[in-house]
């Protein structure tokens, strides 16, 4: 058996499983942000009073982290009331971060564990050896009634990443460069499975960035086997009570694709499609309006490190703009601690609040009619930043780095040249 | 659940995405009324006012990518969509779809092969899709999703199982 259908006999009760089987597993924690109100009212709905168990699940205020408008000012206050009322042990108010970093910085993900949570990008915990995947708000009410959620078993493919990565190749461009092969609805209704020695020296934050787009091919949740760094990080964060599952060596993959990461390069989505990935040369000379760092993809510490290096002591060219929105609270804090935020914010950088912020298209840095960004978060459909017609650009942090300070899409090699010399 | 859905059709292409079916703009708003208004602004704005009722969603590969957003079924179940029917749809989507008692069913690429406003005919037991001129073996749907939209919806469905005390 793949590590994933372990994961998934055992919250099932059952000896094994396989491909295709539907089963009913039992969920170590759900989780849901505040774009979904109406669990709660699917909860009333269905004839639900209590949660099943009030320490295995929170809220997440994140996409109006802080509130926009009254509207979603009123969805947080019925959400803190729910909350209050059931005695959640776990809340997560607009101060705290995007759900995908909030929840491991709270101890609250490790390896084997069954997370279900309102938000397509759940797959992210793959990257500590979880099984993470997301579901609407009304499948979120039964969990909140019973603790319990169908599942139908994933086939499990294999994209295997081998080598080291060369200078200016971030797992955001190994991410991209597989979806460019794979496409949008390459992994439908299965699970991804990274493995090969790139991702074994991965570290935390890369894992993360790399499982977190695995939802753009489809999959229904993606996988890495932890590592030491993993194991060191869920430690850091109070974790110890946890079951690390291996994959059998005879398990069949439903399909095998391999990446030789050392002969990759900086590449960029092209607008209105992930899957749309040319190197970033083929981008040279688009003007940018706006550059973004931020999202559960692109704005952990790291992403602040590089983007601060490249654009120090530079400042972004006069009537464009450089958004930067730490992933949570803890991020912005250490970016403060380590200066990235003062470079970023002297070089220009409007830094704003920890959670989705303008990743879709909410607030705090909507795009206009014709307007271009080059962003580091996960989705560029049309629309998805603001404007129908607005162009997105996805990239690595250090692309959009640089391409901001020249005003126009730039390959970031020469950038990190420079900044590491 | 009716067995069979008959309505016009609607033609949509492929990877039509939930920022598309529902932006992101709107997610605040909670009342079915006014996110069915929304419905396919990412497209056209004009679309929902104009949607034919009972009208039968035909789309490529890949619908209801994206997002998670329970909005989107929401939303095409609230502007009067009957069925849709596409090549393949996104998971949560799917998931969401059902619930809500919005039927889905996958089919073989019927890109072309079924024109706007052209009527539409489905069995949601056998998974046939039929036309004036043509009929196609759909996929059947699941046990779990066929017991989900007989019970109209997973709401009802708890609902009952809860009357009952049993759980799961
Ligand atoms: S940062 Fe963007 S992709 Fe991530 S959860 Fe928030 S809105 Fe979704």
């Amino acid at each position: 058996m793949h590590a994933i259908e372990k994961i998934m006999a055992h919250h099932a009760g059952l000896e094994t499983v396989k491909s295709g089987q539907i089963v009913t597993a039992k969920v170590d924690f759900a989780e849901i942000n505040d774009l979904y109100l109406q669990t709660i009212y699917s909860f009333k709905e269905m004839g639900g009073t209590r949660v099943w168990d009030n320490t295995k699940c929170a809220f997440v205020f994140d996409h109006f982290a802080p509130t926009p408008d009254v509207q979603s000012a009123q969805n947080h206050k019925e959400m803190r009331a729910f909350a209050k009322a059931n005695h959640f042990k776990h809340h997560f108010d607009v101060d705290s971060g995007v759900c995908h970093q909030v929840m491991p910085e709270a101890g609250l993900v490790y390896p084997g564990m069954l997370l279900i949570a309102t938000d397509s990008h759940t797959t992210t915990h793959g990257a500590f050896g979880a099984m993470g995947t997301g579901v609407g708000a009304t499948d979120m009410a039964t969990i909140l009634l019973t603790g319990e959620l169908w599942l139908r078993v994933p086939e499990v493919i294999a994209v295997r990443l081998n080598g080291t990565a060369p200078l200016g190749v971030a797992p955001k461009d190994v991410i991209l460069t597989v979806l460019g092969t794979l496409h949008a609805d390459g992994a439908v209704y299965q699970a991804i499975d990274f493995i090969g020695d790139y991702v074994d020296h991965l570290g935390v934050a890369g894992r993360m960035t790399i499982c977190n787009m695995a939802v753009e091919a489809g999959a229904k949740t993606a996988y890495m086997q932890p590592n030491q760094a993993v194991l060191d990080y869920v430690a850091a964060h109070g974790v110890v009570d946890y079951h690390v599952e291996t994959t059998d060596p005879d398990f069949q993959y439903a399909q095998t694709l391999t990446f030789d990461v050392s002969q990759m390069q900086p590449v960029i989505a092209f607008p209105g499609h992930v899957d749309d990935v040319r190197p970033v040369a083929a981008g040279t000379g688009v003007k940018v309006d706006q550059g973004y760092i931020g999202s559960c993809t692109g704005g952990r510490l790291a992403d602040l490190e590089i983007a601060a290096k490249i654009v120090a002591g530079r400042h972004i060219p006069e009537y464009k703009r450089l958004l930067v929105v730490p992933a949570s609270q803890a991020v912005l804090q250490a970016g403060i601690q380590a200066g990235y935020i003062q470079t970023l914010m002297a070089a220009g950088a409007t830094v704003t609040a920890p959670g989705c912020g303008a990743c879709l298209g909410v607030h705090q840095g909507i795009l206009a009619s014709g307007e271009t960004c080059i962003s580091s978060t996960n989705r560029n459909f049309p629309g998805r930043m603001g404007a129908v017609d607005a162009d997105i650009y996805l990239a690595s942090p250090a692309t959009v780095a640089a391409s901001i300070i020249a005003g126009q899409i730039m390959d970031p090699r020469a950038a990190i040249l420079e900044a590491i010399k | 659940m009716k067995q069979t859905v008959v309505g016009p059709a609607f033609v949509l292409g492929d990877n039509i995405d939930t920022d598309q079916i529902f932006p992101g703009h709107y997610l605040a708003l909670v009342d079915p009324q006014a996110i069915a208004q929304h419905c396919l602004a990412g497209i056209d704005p004009q679309i929902a006012g104009h949607f034919p009722s009972g009208g039968i969603i035909v789309a490529g590969r890949n619908f209801g990518c994206g997002s998670s957003r329970e909005h989107a079924a929401i939303a095409l179940q609230g502007m009067g969509a009957g069925a849709i029917i596409a090549e393949s749809f996104a998971r949560i989507f799917y998931r969401n779809a059902i619930n809500l008692g919005l039927p889905l069913l996958v089919c073989p690429p019927l890109h072309g092969a079924i024109v706007a406003h052209e009527t539409v005919q489905l069995d949601l037991l056998s998974g046939i899709v039929k036309t004036a001129e043509h009929t196609w073996q759909g996929e059947q749907l699941s046990g779990i999703a066929v017991d989900i939209l007989q019970a109209g919806g997973i709401k009802p469905l708890m609902r009952q199982r809860l009357h009952q005390g049993v759980s799961g």
